[in-house]
């Protein structure tokens, strides 16, 4: 008997200590005591954006430089507006487009970002800022950036016409879209949006049903056929809504649409099967065709181009080293190694002096002067794009994006307008 | 297998009225109310609510109802609702139709005509072979079969049978309508599988006996005793197809139109409260179908 005694006793002694142990750190920990262990935490960013511009290597490379995890949630363009609208809490970082910003900021559901905090926004690209390119004007129908990017201030729900200390968004991707054409089943050039609607490609035509920007690329058509010039394509008045709808209703009675996509793969998939021969298309969706061997071209038309550009946003309620985290991503984004990374995918970054330096001077030549390559050009996982001597579709920085005829919009008719979409979708 | 229809006696008078039935009975009804009728309650309420571009106005207007049925009043064409409405009925009937006797077709080979019952869990399993993969693909894997240059078209051509391509094949009403039936007959199979295996076998000695032939006994005797599978297996393809939105847009080249397809549009558009009243709309109808179609049968008693 008295030899078990000692056990029982050690026993409770070590529950007692734990106990008291627990106690001590349970208070400890009320009273924050212990932030050295608390910051050592891996810090993870929540990255909410549309797949197209969440890319592995990038989030491996920042990961490399700064220790921070970047953990992407990846939805269509529709929902990044919905989930920042409705869940504002549930990301730390929102890369979404210049459009959806209508809808956001009159939430108060986005901080505005201190541009004092970051390094390089004095050189984001004058498109931006001042709707310029090389102290040229282009076109600002629809949402054109300058108009949204600033706000009045750090908890504004409001647009500031003039520059400010506090950016909405700071961008970046942006790139101007036009019609995807395949050119060895068209056979002959391609010059006018009126194209698409052209009976000659009945049954191989395609076009966005994201109502939004659909609805542009049917304005572009419209006034291409010389049926109606719009005083503002993006912000159109029921009765050119009406207008737009019919022209798109009568041509898909007329049997010319093959199919109408909303993502990129189904619009790789109707280009590279030849279901399609021409539909709109985006930039890098051209490019997935051509890597898989298929003629495919990312057409200049003499209208113009629909721009579009994204950007990154704060959800009002980030704070502390979250906020920091999101801050030291923003301004590594705009430091140079994604940029470089952006422009050789066919997109254009925010800022291109710091892209510039990443890049070979060949490649800078081929993708942003519009020169011919001087060696075979890759895409940043190795995909071959273009040979020796081929040129880039649209040619320079300059003539893309200084042709730009519209900016993807969200109207002031916008129920109006969706309304008459899915009516075009049931005609 | 048949049981005579007299109760057992039960060894508590009136079972289910005891207290401790009422509480075993709480949890499933509180999961019921919790994951079913508080939604469906929200979204009755959100139908009446109005609403701007970024947030949901609470209050009382048939805005919505009546915007959904905006234009409808015109004889000369008809409006969005009604069309999309008959788009979806349409398919609705053929995919019904098609599956009813596909599935009936199937459940009798596999019934009737397979004796041995491990031959019959064998190609059970067989007809469930289109479910190991998702939804999305298996549409999906009907893209390049059917397509322009597809397998289809390619065979059609060698065989000098066409000189051009069948674009009909694809993006049409044909091709949701097949890949429908090729996702949802085992939704037919099942249960009327089931009911004709339930069917006692002497009666179709009996019918035989009497001099009845095949198709006598198929129709009066076989059809009938099936009806409780017939109606469930025709309850849930009714209502899978009413509310699809994803077959119908990757199979139709997103160009045909259903009701599921616009609740979707106006969600993702912020547009809850437009889309709350369609979906209200579209349960009252499909809750009309169902209830139409239990007058036929009572499934409670022939389970």
């Amino acid at each position: 008997m008295s030899d078990a005694l000692p056990e029982p006793t050690n026993a409770l002694k070590a529950t007692m200590q734990r106990r008291s142990l627990l106690k001590g750190t349970a208070g400890i920990l009320a009273t924050g005591i212990f932030p050295a262990v608390h910051s050592a935490e891996p810090l993870v960013l929540r990255y909410l954006g549309t797949a197209v511009n969440q890319d592995k290597a990038i989030a491996e490379k920042f990961k490399a430089d700064t220790g921070i995890t970047i953990q992407y949630v990846a939805v269509t363009t529709d929902d990044v507006t919905k989930r920042a609208v409705t869940a504002p809490n549930s990301f730390d970082l929102i890369d979404t487009e210049y459009f959806s910003l209508k809808k956001i900021v009159p939430t108060g559901n986005l901080k505005g970002i201190d541009v004092k905090r970051i390094k390089n926004a004095d050189k984001i690209t004058t498109l931006f800022t001042t709707g310029m390119v090389n102290g040229k004007a282009v076109g600002d129908q629809g949402t054109a950036p300058k108009k949204v990017i600033f706000l009045e201030g750090e908890k504004s729900k409001k647009f500031s016409a003039t520059p400010t200390q506090y950016m909405s968004l700071i961008p970046t991707v942006y790139n101007a879209d036009t019609l995807g054409i395949r050119p060895d089943l068209i056979k002959r050039p391609i010059t006018s949006w009126a194209e698409l609607l052209n009976p000659e490609f009945k049954g191989k035509a395609a076009i966005l049903n994201i109502p939004s920007i659909g609805i542009m690329d049917a304005a572009m058509v419209v006034e291409a056929m010389g049926i109606y010039k719009y005083p503002d394509k993006g912000n159109m008045t029921k009765k050119e809504i009406d207008l737009t709808i019919k022209t798109l209703i009568e041509a898909k009675k007329q049997g010319q649409f093959r199919a109408l996509w909303k993502d990129f793969n189904e619009s790789v998939n109707l280009m590279s099967s030849g279901e399609v021969v021409i539909q709109s298309m985006w930039s890098p969706a051209v490019t997935a065709v051509r890597t898989k061997g298929i003629a495919c071209t990312f057409q200049p038309l003499k209208e113009g181009y629909r721009a579009w550009a994204a950007g990154f946003g704060l959800p009002a309620t980030l704070k502390g080293r979250t906020l920091d985290g999101a801050y030291e991503f923003i301004n590594w984004f705009l430091d140079g190694w994604a940029g470089a990374y952006l422009n050789r995918q066919g997109y254009y970054s925010a800022v291109l002096e710091t892209a510039k330096s990443k890049m070979e001077a060949y490649e800078w030549a081929y993708w942003m002067e519009g020169k011919s390559a001087t060696q075979d050009i890759k895409s940043p996982n190795g995909d071959l794009l273009a040979k020796v001597g081929q040129i880039r579709d649209g040619g320079s920085y300059e003539a893309r994006m200084g042709g730009i005829a519209c900016w993807n919009a969200l109207m002031d008719e916008n129920n109006y307008m969706v309304q008459k979409w899915n009516e075009f979708v049931a005609a | 297998m048949s049981t005579p229809t007299a109760p057992l006696p039960s060894p508590t008078p009136a079972p289910g009225r005891s207290l401790s039935a009422w509480w075993q009975a709480t949890p499933l009804t509180a999961v019921f109310a919790v994951f079913f009728l508080v939604p469906l309650a929200l979204i009755l309420m959100v139908s009446f609510w109005d609403f701007n571009e970024y947030e949901l106005l609470p209050g009382f207007t048939f805005k919505n109802y009546i915007a959904i049925f905006d234009g409808c009043g015109n004889t000369s064409e008809m409006c969005v609702t009604l069309k999309t409405y008959l788009s979806t009925f349409k398919f609705c009937f053929m995919v019904w139709l098609i599956t009813l006797v596909v599935g009936f077709a199937v459940s009798y080979f596999l019934a009737f005509h397979i004796q041995s019952q491990g031959t019959q869990t064998l190609l059970f399993v067989l007809c469930t072979i289109p479910f190991w993969t998702s939804n999305v693909i298996r549409m999906i894997s009907w893209v390049p079969l059917l397509g322009r240059n597809g397998l289809v078209n390619q065979g059609l051509m060698g065989a000098g049978l066409v000189d051009q391509p069948v674009e009909w094949l694809l993006f049409s009403d044909f091709s949701v309508t097949l890949a429908f039936v090729h996702l949802y007959t085992m939704f037919m199979i099942v249960p009327i599988f089931n009911s004709m295996m339930r069917i006692d076998r002497s009666l179709l000695e009996a019918a035989n006996d009497s001099g009845a032939s095949g198709w006598q006994t198929l129709w009066n005797v076989i059809v009938p005793l099936s009806r409780t599978g017939i109606i469930i297996g025709s309850i849930f393809v009714i209502t899978i197809v009413m509310g699809d939105f994803v077959t119908v847009g990757v199979m139709g080249g997103q160009q045909i139109a259903s009701i599921g397809k616009i609740i979707q549009v106006q969600t993702s558009y912020l547009q809850f409260p437009l889309a709350a009243a369609n979906a209200v709309i579209l349960l009252a109808i499909v809750l009309m179908i169902i209830w139409a179609l239990t007058r036929l049968v009572d499934i409670r008693k022939e389970l």
